[in-house]
């Protein structure tokens, strides 16, 4: 369950923000969850409601976004989109991949009062 | 700012891409322009229904405020005034405390050329067991200790110290993994092993290791041949962020079906430039290759800064 982890840090950071922001309440959140992460997002919806209650970013709505991974294949080299790790390339079939994106953990924005 | 609906555009250094911008509120649209760089759209909606998309852009990690007034008699409002929403632009990793701690003790090892290995696995892979067969063989050749990482109890660290090694334990109790501050901790009442080896036992776990960096140079995941050919396809993560698999408990295969290559194979599927070491921590077979990937990785770390 290292989406507790996920979720207390997440938290921080956002308490962090609306503090510089001088933020009363933090009404909505928005993630960056790549697919080749580690994470579950429903798990992670969770958490995060459990760790932020009682502070300012208490009751906010999360919208996660997932953007799915690019690798390289190493035996078409070319640049693909994958939506899990160990997937054949899309293109040739090859299971000789380099994963290049897909496992952000990002907050990208949240709506403040 | 805008002085209609207080959306704040002013407090960004403007580059020369221009784009368009448009609200919607109950009581009419307006429209205006202006520049930035790397834009980027996004639409929400407020707690009166009003839907208000628009594009804007920042500089990543620069917190960013975007402020209008909410509800329907928004343009008689003051545009910051109390009850205003504003949308702030983060674009920041939620482990970035964890990885400014790691790269702090990445800092501090490469400064001691300390070779750090962070042991990853399920529970009962045999890290332990691997540990202090291979503590036994280079515990006194060169500076070496060990941090151990469990939930509960100083078992693995006891039988760490029995072996001479300096060891130290963290409990994570509900914690699945440790994470940098924790190794951070541990680091400064242990000190780190000049010239020589830090191993690091994480939890045993195959999951959430995975994300947290330690400062390590590596990660060497541990797999047991009970374990079966799948765990690389099923914790892919694990094997992505590993530059070497082990597969302990070689001994055993006479009574396992395990297909060892295929194992490998899939390994290699989810991370094609991992390395491979088989061998039995009870009968020694193997060890001697172990011993000398070791030896190679702290002659690198010895060699560069």
């Amino acid at each position: 369950m290292h989406e507790i982890s996920l979720a207390t840090a997440l938290i921080d950071l956002v308490h962090e923000q609306a503090a510089a922001a001088r933020a009363r309440r933090v009404t909505r959140l928005v993630l960056e969850i790549g697919t080749l992460s580690h994470v579950d997002a429903h798990a992670l919806r969770f958490a995060v409601d459990a760790a932020a209650l009682g502070g300012p970013a208490e009751g906010a709505t999360l919208e996660i976004q997932e953007p799915e991974g690019t690798a390289y294949c190493l035996d078409c080299e070319t640049s693909v989109a994958i939506s899990a790790r160990g997937a054949p390339c899309p293109r040739c079939g090859g299971v000789k991949l380099l994963v290049q994106s897909g496992d952000e953990m990002r907050l990208k924005e949240m709506e403040v009062v | 700012m805008c002085s209609t609906c207080g959306c704040g555009q002013g407090e960004k250094r403007v580059e020369d891409i221009s784009h368009h911008h448009t609200h919607e509120h109950a009581n009419g649209a307006h429209s205006h322009e202006h520049e930035h760089d790397h834009a980027h759209e996004h639409s929400h909606t407020h707690p009166d229904g009003t839907t208000h998309s628009h594009s804007h852009s920042h500089e990543p990690g620069h917190a960013h405020a975007h402020e209008h007034a909410q509800g329907n008699d928004a343009a008689d409002r003051a545009p910051a005034g109390a009850g205003a929403t504003r949308l702030l632009s983060v674009e920041r990793d939620i482990l970035e405390k964890n990885d400014a701690i790691a790269a702090e003790n990445r800092h501090d090892l490469q400064a001691t050329k300390t070779l750090a290995l962070n042991l990853v696995s399920s529970p009962g892979s045999g890290k332990t067991a691997l540990l202090v067969e291979t503590l036994k063989r280079i515990g006194d050749k060169y500076p070496v200790a060990v941090i151990e990482g469990d939930q509960e109890t100083t078992a693995d660290a006891d039988r760490i110290r029995a072996t001479g090694v300096p060891a130290i334990q963290i409990n994570t109790g509900k914690g699945c993994h440790l994470d940098a501050d924790m190794v951070r901790t541990a680091m400064s009442r242990l000190g780190t092993p000049a010239n020589g080896v830090l191993f690091i036992e994480n939890v045993g776990n195959l999951v959430c290791p995975a994300g947290f960096d330690l400062g390590e140079a590596h990660k060497v995941v541990i797999v047991s041949v009970t374990e079966g050919e799948d765990k690389p396809l099923k914790y892919s993560s694990m094997f992505a962020a590993s530059a070497l698999m082990v597969v302990t408990k070689t001994d055993l295969l006479p009574h396992l079906d395990i297909d060892v290559d295929r194992l490998i194979d899939n390994a290699r599927r989810i991370n094609p430039t991992i390395g491979v070491l088989k061998l039995s921590a009870k009968t020694g077979e193997g060890m001697d290759r172990w011993i000398h990937w070791l030896e190679t990785a702290r002659a690198l770390r010895l060699a560069t800064d």
